[in-house]
């Protein structure tokens, strides 16, 4: 059977649900028996491949380079997953979205030239951080900040399974 | 002796008890929000929404509808949960809930809800308000952004402490709630600093000072332990 072909990402967030799905520790080596991690922030490619299974999304929407990504990721991507409450319901990135962009921008660098107000060799911040399902389809959901390891493996091994839902209950709960 | 049917059981009630409160004593789960035990039934949050089947199907709110005799209430069907779960969502997108930095996480309502009802994600535009933070008050804060309007807090300090501290102000998507028509918590004349208000508060939009991220547990069942000690009329 040939192994499922798997890419994680990582837009705005913190990276707590990368670090959250090392968490699988062992479960991982079982994991790598099923899957080929073919780009993620743990693995050295630079290219986001063609003919991707399942896409993990962790953060919200952030820049326009996120915003870029994501609808070619979609485009390549059977089943993409919003991986964590950022990617989710925009968590803690979207506590930016009440304020003006540029007011956000100049309370941390103050006045002058400010990277990410335009485009440039910072991408250009969005006005508002959002969830992924607001942008693109979603095809599957993973609760939490960060998603525990557990979580994560049910999902993982429901969504192998072809078994749907994939999580219920207490597995829905933010925060 | 009233003889309904609850799901599908047959069961009796006395005159005046609500859909919710029979449902209750049968062992039939109907989610709530904007009810609390001690507390007059509002039946404006719609969490708490059923059928009766010989009405046409028409939706009434369990907490605030009276029973009557040979009433088919249908409490629990996919279409019931797909209705819950939209006014869930609506919840969510109209203010700021942020649950992984909020000092109710775990101890939440809404939190709960999602869960009871399979809310996998929005699928409504946020609103993302501007609201401010009021931590004028020496005892307890005040944040409108994790709000759910479900006057909890009005009805409690109304009814239950006499104050009437708390109040709606505003319409539709510009109501909130506020102490003493407007203006800093800190400086209201009429809080007795009783704290019934963050007890009844479903959600981490009146907690106590100083809590850090999920440190605040509440005991919303206080209030109907406070009322029920009290002599009737």
């Amino acid at each position: 059977m040939p192994k499922v072909k798997v890419a994680t990402i990582w837009f705005s967030g913190c990276s707590g649900c990368h670090m959250s799905f090392l968490d699988l520790d062992e479960r991982l080596v079982e994991l790598a028996q099923k899957v080929d991690i073919v780009y993620s922030p743990v693995v050295d490619i630079k290219e986001f491949p063609d003919g991707v299974d399942l896409t993990l999304v962790e953060g919200a929407v952030g820049n326009s380079e996120h915003w870029e990504l994501l609808r070619e990721i979609r485009e390549r991507t059977k089943l993409l997953v919003a991986f964590g409450d950022c990617a989710v319901t925009g968590n803690v990135p979207s506590m930016r979205n009440p304020l003006p962009r540029e007011e956000v921008l100049r309370s941390v660098y103050g006045e002058g030239e400010v990277p990410g107000l335009e485009e440039g060799e910072v991408p250009k911040l969005l006005p508002q951080a959002l969830p992924l399902s607001m942008l693109v389809p979603v095809d599957g959901f993973i609760h939490g900040c960060p998603p525990p390891a557990d979580r994560i493996w049910r999902f993982l091994q429901r969504l192998l399974a072809g078994e749907s839902p994939l999580l219920v209950g207490e597995d829905l709960r933010f925060g | 002796m009233i003889h309904l049917e609850i799901d599908g059981r047959e069961v009796t009630a006395r005159p005046g008890q609500t859909i919710l409160e029979v449902a209750e004593e049968a062992g039939v789960r109907i989610p709530t929000l904007c009810y609390l035990s001690g507390l007059s039934p509002r039946g404006s949050c719609r969490i708490c929404l059923v059928e009766v089947a010989n009405w046409n199907g028409k939706l009434v709110p369990a907490c605030a509808t009276p029973v009557q005799e040979g009433m088919r209430v249908v409490a629990t069907s996919p279409r019931l949960t797909e209705l819950r779960r939209r006014v869930l969502e609506l919840l969510f997108a109209e203010r700021n809930h942020i649950c992984a930095i909020c000092v109710s996480n775990g101890h939440c309502e809404l939190q709960d809800l999602a869960c009871e009802l399979g809310l996998e994600a929005v699928r409504v535009p946020y609103r993302f308000p501007g609201l401010t933070l009021d931590a004028s008050h020496g005892k307890f804060v005040y944040d409108p952004n994790r709000c759910v309007l479900c006057g909890r807090c009005v009805r409690a300090c109304s009814e239950v402490e006499g104050a009437m501290t708390w109040g709606f102000s505003g319409r539709g998507i510009h109501t909130t709630v506020e102490p003493d028509l407007g203006g800093p918590w800190g400086s209201s004349e009429t809080c007795t600093e009783c704290g019934k208000c963050v007890q009844a508060c479903p959600v981490g939009a009146l907690v106590e000072r100083g809590k850090a991220t999920a440190e605040q547990e509440k005991e919303p069942q206080l209030l109907a332990q406070i009322t029920e000690r009290r002599p009737r009329a």
